[in-house]
């Protein structure tokens, strides 16, 4: 599997945890207005995808990225 | 036209919908006279102030009332100025020496307030290169503070040293780090565990700010903080306070031991562009914090005062933000706003003033009844208040 893939399926598999409402997730999918994630919610979220990638992701970041796709874009960035 | 306002709709409509249930308005209670730090004539009724953080009882103090009049005698209303131009007068000073005296530390800077000092050193001493990790429970004014400069922000789980350690180490080579913590955390009342967050911090090479504001007078063997009570201060390298809280008036300030510190009051903002304090605010600052550098027996009664409630209250089957007291602060955690609001009215009729908090100044969405005690609270007070609280509870159904 191509690495952005693998980034995807691994992110898709963190989200479910979270995902509450058991909505389909795609890279379309919005963290605040489809997944209705409150500001805590979204701390343990990143915290998990900060640890399984071993990056980090400031609230400067956080506030650029909308959808699942966004954030797989810029964890490719942070791991190259 | 687009209607600014229309983005407030929805707390608009949470309010409207509290208080159409005809309970009083928590948000708009107005004290009309103020007999002592613990008793003020609320609705022509005499009520108990247990939601006023003036933990050491100093607004009523006889030496600092006289300071302040004095002061207002000889400096007259206000500076009308800067403090880099014509608003610091002898007594600005003179507090700021009694802050090096009560910390022990080489430098004091006072603002105008406790969320003015927050704003302006945190936005100041980050940069656009540096990062600032943060416990995500922090006061508006320190996320405020983050957000009014340009530096990245990293924040983690509440009192987790672990998390702090783990984004410490992953930030770049090179980046300036501020790690910001607080002593005592005021909405639950809890305390840090400043000695392990300190150490991390230290050994991952990142300055250390630790907001004060709810510990100073009251914990640690000199009143400095928990980051005396945990044997840290000399390692913290700066310590942010208020005015507002045990010193009993208002301001804020900012001590510290750096020896640069002092280029701060020519590049902080917040503390450049305001006028600074009424001569006779800082004259009974400075009184009362050199009273409170001995306090021992008021110190030692407010811990009797906080664990009599803590106790009190979970024996009447309260929930609370903490299973020990940790600090003046006691939270009750409410099942809902709703419920919350009631039990905050129930006591207030009872003649008992508490917090009401919700969120989002509350973590976890909770909604919070928070006591504050004082130091000249009595022990027939504190029996006062967990009759009404017993009372208040089983009127609205809170405890059975």
């Amino acid at each position: 599997m191509p690495d952005r893939a693998q980034t995807l399926a691994k992110t898709l598999e963190l989200i479910e945890p979270f995902n509450k409402k058991g909505i389909a997730v795609t890279e379309a999918t919005r963290f605040a207005q489809d997944l209705e994630w409150d500001s805590l919610t979204v701390l343990d979220f990143v915290a998990n995808i900060e640890d399984e990638f071993d990056v980090l992701i400031s609230m400067n970041m956080q506030a650029e990225i909308e959808t699942v796709g966004q954030l797989v874009d810029a964890l490719e960035k942070l791991k190259a | 036209m687009t209607d600014l306002f229309s983005k407030f709709d929805p707390l608009i409509q949470q309010r409207e919908q509290l208080l159409s249930t005809g309970v009083t308005d928590p948000f708009n209670l107005v004290m009309e006279r103020v007999e002592s730090p613990t008793v003020a004539i609320c609705n022509g009724k005499r009520t108990i102030l247990l939601g006023t953080y003036n933990y050491m009882g100093m607004t009523f103090d006889p030496d600092v009332i006289a300071a302040g009049k004095k002061a207002l005698d000889e400096f007259g209303s206000g500076t009308t100025g800067s403090r880099v131009l014509n608003g610091t007068y002898g007594p600005h000073k003179a507090v700021e020496q009694a802050l090096k005296d009560f910390y022990a530390m080489d430098h004091a800077m006072v603002f105008s307030t406790g969320y003015q000092a927050n704003l302006g050193v945190i936005s100041t001493i980050a940069g656009k290169e540096d990062y600032i990790v943060l416990d995500i429970d922090s006061h508006a004014s320190i996320y405020d503070g983050c957000a009014m400069g340009n530096a990245q922000i990293v924040p983690f789980r509440h009192n987790d040293v672990e998390a702090l350690e783990k984004r410490l180490k992953r930030i770049p080579e090179g980046a300036g780090k501020l790690v910001v913590l607080e002593g005592v955390y005021s909405m639950m009342g809890d305390v840090a565990p400043l000695k392990e967050m300190v150490a991390v911090s230290k050994a991952n090479g990142a300055m250390v700010l630790v907001d004060e504001a709810h510990s100073m007078g009251f914990i640690g063997e000199h009143g400095r903080g928990v980051a005396e009570a945990q044997g840290v201060i000399d390692d913290v390298d700066f310590i942010i306070g208020t005015f507002s809280k045990s010193v009993g008036t208002v301001g804020g300030f900012c001590v510290s031991n750096h020896p640069k510190f002092e280029i701060l009051r020519l590049v902080c903002r917040p503390y450049v562009f305001t006028a600074s304090l009424p001569p006779s605010v800082v004259a009974t600052a400075a009184t009362s914090i050199r009273k409170l550098m001995d306090s021992k027996a008021k110190r030692e009664h407010l811990w009797e005062n906080s664990k009599r409630l803590h106790a009190g209250l979970r024996q009447l089957g309260f929930t609370l933000g903490t299973d020990e007291p940790q600090s003046a602060i006691i939270a009750v955690i409410m099942p809902d706003l709703e419920k919350g609001a009631a039990m905050w009215e129930a006591l207030l009729n009872e003649g008992l003033y508490v917090n009401l908090a919700r969120p989002p100044a509350t973590p976890a969405g909770m909604t919070l009844l928070r006591c504050s005690l004082c130091a000249l609270h009595t022990d027939e007070q504190v029996g006062e208040i967990l009759g009404m609280f017993a009372a208040a509870g089983r009127a609205t159904g809170c405890i059975s």
